[in-house]
């Protein structure tokens, strides 16, 4: 466990958490990008570099200010009177607390687990754009209808309906 | 086979006929009615005469000369059943006789009916009877003629009840009927057992019929348990019927009853017809009767009994009509002593010497009724001869007629037909070789016929008229009441209520039977039988000694004493000092009253009849009520609780098992589908949370699962 | 050098507090950040399996993580449109008040 990735690790754990428990929504969504960003960041570390700003780029930039937008357009930046968390919200965390500990028991009684650490493998971009071209063409494609049906569609949704005469 | 064999069953179809037509008219059609009915008689006397002259043509030849008709009704199995008619001597002389009393006494009734408002009905009943009458007579089968003789029954109820509504017609109706039908229960069982042992009813069917000499013998021939010949079985078991189509004790109590008839009834049915079915079928089945194909007498058992009954009969009846009050109750007793004088002739002396007197008291009945009926139509609806008196002088030609019925029936010598037919009867019982007693019964008899009739005559005819002229009859004060007229204003005049002589539609046929009545007695005279050879097919020679054989002699003179005799007493007892008032008592009642009183009360056989059967009719049927209203009920009623609680108890299953059960299902779907509904409240976090859990466990499955 | 379980055990707790927040927040927005907090620790998973796999060269977990990425990104634009059309009709954007389904 190098220093690097306990810091990074310790980062994006506490943004996340802070994410999930700030009262004020904005800066839960603050807290959101900085963990997208460690997130980035440990990408970066294990050799995925295109993943890591493809990282930034989509979350970072699009999807938190996607949730910025969406907690502006629904006020929802106002401050709440009341709890911010629901009625029963130890089973929740009781419930998320079960599925770590299931989670952490397998992989600590795994054996399949390798112990001998590789070399860091080369994702050229070069590369990947080759995969996607040959072998994973089809799956782009769908990725492209797929995109295409959720912009028509978040339009759609979010339309405002014609106020009839 | 001549056409009038052949076309035999027109004589009694025309009267048929006329009554169906007449059932359809209407009551105002009158003449229409009347003219049917006396038109079809007459075509049926013009039929029967055509008859009796082949009959004639026929005979003579030594032995009875029989033609008849055969024809197969329908079959059973491999055996026909045969009708059909037969043309000899009895049949001739019965249908000639029926048809021309019949039509005498339906032009009577033109007359008697004139005023009553069922007019056509009458008739229509009239000639049903009529054509039934004449199918008995010519059947030669023995179920046909039962089919005719129930038929005669059935008419002669609707006849004696034509005023049904008096209580007494009504119940005198049924009186008539169930009594016959007593006798016709027996007959039923006669007639199931010639069936029985000798195949066939049918009469004369070229020697194979039940009357011809080979049925005869074979029935002679075969015994009964008791060691009595079949043929006398049978013979007694048709004899019953008899007794009670004519009569006789002990079915004798509906015939004075059935006086309730109106006149032109009593004297057809009960004088000249019904009652004398009876004596013409103990002579059509005079074979059984005696035991050999022949008409001549023997001495077998049922005629023996035949004899018994009959003499029985006419003493008895003879005792009774001394004693009554009603003009039409003394004739009407009168009728079943002389029936019983009948059946007495045909125990002794045969066919011949009891269709004799049939024959002849057939007119001189039929006159007699008549005449009552022409007394009763001229005072005014009165019918007690105590009430009358002197009515010689207000109806003379009813009086004369009447006279000469009532000489008739006494026996009066020579001139009149009774003496001649009366006379054969008393020579033959006193040379039946049996016993002398029906013989002194039959003398003893002949007496008191001569004495009631006298006694009669003399009550209604002779005197002075007991009811005070210048009052109203009872009919012309309720008639003036109902009119509105008090009691005060009432016409009081001299002649008012007098007696009066009947129209000559009534009066010209009393003429001509009276004048019959002294005719037909010369046609059986001793001196020149031709009425006995021709009913028995002996040679007819004219006996210019006949009369002074010394038996024939004793019975002339015997008879000719008895008459005197009688007639003499009734003058002693009733001429000489008229009975001056209606209220005054009968001579004989003084002398004796006790004996008086039982023959006026009939002996008391219908008190006796009433307390043994229609008592034990009336307990019968109220032991029957409380089997019914009890036992039967109380079983239906169980039923109905059965079948109550089974549905009680259906409902119970079906109200709370199957409903409830099914209700019970069905809240609980809904309940589950509610439960199950909570699970879709659109509570995202809810979902994942449950999302959440399942994985854990999943994967804690998995795990282990590998593990093990 | 860090060892794979440690990243698995990162993820893991990154999936973890991402199911919590998403059971626990009563805004409907946030239940969608605690969803794109989980689809991220599933792409650290298949970063790290694949750093750490026998076959880096096929590019298969990044390929993988490429769309997963640009899945995610379509999924929260729709998911944010249908919360914003949910806000204009119920006013509201807690999911504790979005029950009419319910019973």
């Amino acid at each position: 466990m190098t220093a690097g990735f306990a810091i990074l690790a310790l980062l994006t754990v506490a943004s996340a958490v802070a994410a999930m428990t700030l009262r004020n929504l904005v800066h839960c969504a603050l807290a959101l990008a900085v963990a997208f960003a460690g997130l980035a960041a440990i990408y970066l570390q294990l050799s995925a570099q295109f993943v890591g700003f493809a990282q930034i780029l989509v979350y970072v930039g699009a999807v938190a200010i996607l949730i910025v937008f969406a907690i502006l357009l629904t006020r929802s930046g106002e401050p709440v009177a009341g709890s911010v968390f629901s009625g029963s919200w130890i089973a929740g965390v009781g419930i998320a607390a079960a599925v770590f500990a299931v989670l952490t028991a397998m992989i600590r009684s795994s054996r399949g687990l390798a112990r001998r650490i590789p070399e860091p493998p080369q994702a050229a971009v070069r590369d990947i754009g080759d995969q996607m071209m040959s072998q994973y063409v089809l799956p782009l494609e769908v990725v492209g209808l797929l995109l295409t049906a959720a912009l028509i569609g978040a339009v759609l949704i979010a339309m405002r309906e014609k106020d009839r005469p | 086979m001549n056409w009038i064999v052949q076309h035999l069953w027109l004589i009694p179809a025309l009267p048929l006929l006329a009554a169906g037509l007449t059932a359809l008219a209407k009551q105002r059609h009158r003449k229409f009615a009347a003219s049917l009915s006396i038109g079809s008689m007459i075509g049926s006397l013009i039929l029967s005469c055509l008859a009796f002259k082949d009959a004639l043509q026929h005979s003579g030849a030594g032995e009875v000369s029989r033609q008849y008709l055969n024809f197969k009704w329908f079959q059973f199995g491999d055996q026909w059943l045969k009708l059909g008619w037969v043309l000899d001597p009895l049949t001739a002389v019965m249908l000639a006789m029926v048809c021309f009393v019949g039509l005498l006494i339906f032009i009577y009734s033109v007359g008697y009916m004139s005023h009553d408002e069922n007019f056509t009905r009458f008739f229509c009943f009239l000639s049903l009877f009529a054509a039934a009458m004449l199918g008995v007579v010519i059947a030669n089968n023995l179920l046909l003629l039962f089919i005719c003789w129930e038929l005669v029954g059935l008419t002669s109820y609707l006849l004696i009840g034509f005023w049904y509504h008096k209580p007494s017609a009504a119940a005198a109706a049924k009186k008539a009927f169930i009594t016959t039908r007593v006798g016709d229960l027996a007959f039923l069982l006669g007639i199931a057992w010639l069936y029985s042992q000798a195949g066939t009813l049918t009469f004369y069917d070229h020697g194979q019929g039940c009357l011809e000499k080979d049925g005869i013998t074979k029935l002679v021939a075969q015994a009964t348990a008791g060691g009595m010949a079949v043929s006398t079985g049978i013979a007694l078991l048709i004899f019953c019927g008899a007794i009670g189509k004519s009569g006789q004790m002990p079915l004798h109590v509906w015939l004075p009853d059935a006086m309730e008839g109106p006149a032109p009834v009593s004297a057809l049915i009960h004088a000249a017809t019904m009652v004398a079915a009876g004596v013409f079928l103990v002579a059509r089945v005079y074979p059984l009767m005696s035991g050999s194909p022949g008409g001549i007498p023997s001495g077998t058992a049922a005629l023996q009994v035949v004899t018994w009954v009959g003499a029985i009969t006419a003493v008895f009846a003879a005792t009774i009509a001394v004693a009554q009050t009603d003009i039409k109750r003394i004739l009407a007793y009168s009728t079943v002593s002389q029936l019983g004088f009948m059946m007495l002739g045909l125990g002794v002396g045969g066919i011949a010497v009891g269709m004799f007197h049939l024959i002849t008291h057939a007119f001189f009945k039929a006159l007699l009724f008549m005449g009552a009926g022409s007394v009763i139509h001229g005072c005014h609806d009165e019918q007690d001869i105590r009430r009358m008196g002197g009515l010689r002088k207000f109806m003379p030609l009813t009086f004369a007629t009447y006279a000469v019925g009532m000489m008739a029936l006494s026996g009066v010598p020579i001139l009149f037909s009774g003496f001649w037919s009366k006379d054969e009867i008393l020579h033959s019982a006193h040379a039946w070789k049996i016993s002398h007693w029906p013989f002194y019964l039959a003398v003893f008899g002949a007496l008191l016929t001569a004495f009631y009739m006298t006694r009669q005559v003399l009550l209604v005819f002779f005197g002075d008229y007991r009811i005070a002229l210048g009052r109203i009859t009872r009919t012309e004060q309720y008639s003036l009441e109902h009119a509105g007229v008090p009691a005060e204003e009432h016409p009081q005049s001299e002649l008012a209520g007098a007696p009066h002589e009947s129209p000559p539609s009534m009066t010209g046929p009393l003429v001509v039977l009276a004048v019959c009545s002294v005719i037909l007695g010369f046609i059986g005279t001793p001196l020149w039988p031709w009425f006995q050879s021709f009913l028995t097919g002996e040679h007819l020679r004219f006996d210019g000694h006949a009369l002074a054989k010394p038996d024939v002699l004793f019975t002339m003179i015997l008879s000719v004493v008895v008459v005197t005799i009688g007639v003499g007493l009734g003058y002693w007892l009733y001429g000489r000092k008229p009975v001056a008032t209606a209220e005054e008592a009968d001579v004989l009642e003084a002398i004796q009253p006790e004996v008086f009183t039982l023959l006026r009360r009939k002996y008391y056989f219908d008190e006796a009849y009433d307390w043994a059967f229609v008592g034990l009719n009336r307990w019968w049927a109220k032991a029957c009520d409380w089997l019914d209203s009890w036992v039967w009920n109380g079983l239906v009623q169980l039923c109905a609780y059965v079948v109550v609680g089974i549905s009680w108890v259906n409902r119970v299953i079906d109200e709370y098992v199957v409903n409830l059960s099914f209700d019970e299902v069905c809240r609980r779907v809904a309940g589950g589908g509610n439960l199950l509904s909570r699970l879709q409240d659109g509570r995202v976090q809810r979902y994942l949370r449950i999302i959440g859990i399942a994985l854990t466990g999943l994967v804690l499955v998995l795990i282990w699962g590998c593990r093990s | 050098m860090t060892p794979l379980s440690g990243y698995l055990i990162l993820s893991a707790m990154l999936f973890a507090i991402g199911l919590a927040g998403a059971l626990i927040r009563r805004n409907a927005i946030m239940v969608l950040v605690g969803i794109e907090v989980m689809l991220n620790a599933a792409n650290l998973n298949f970063i790290a399996f694949w750093r750490y796999g026998h076959n880096p060269q096929a590019l298969t977990g990044v390929m993988f993580v490429i769309f997963s990425i640009a899945v995610a990104a379509a999924e929260a634009a729709v998911g944010l449109a249908l919360i914003i059309s949910i806000y204009r009709h119920y006013k509201t954007t807690d999911v504790e008040k979005i029950n009419s389904m319910k019973g």
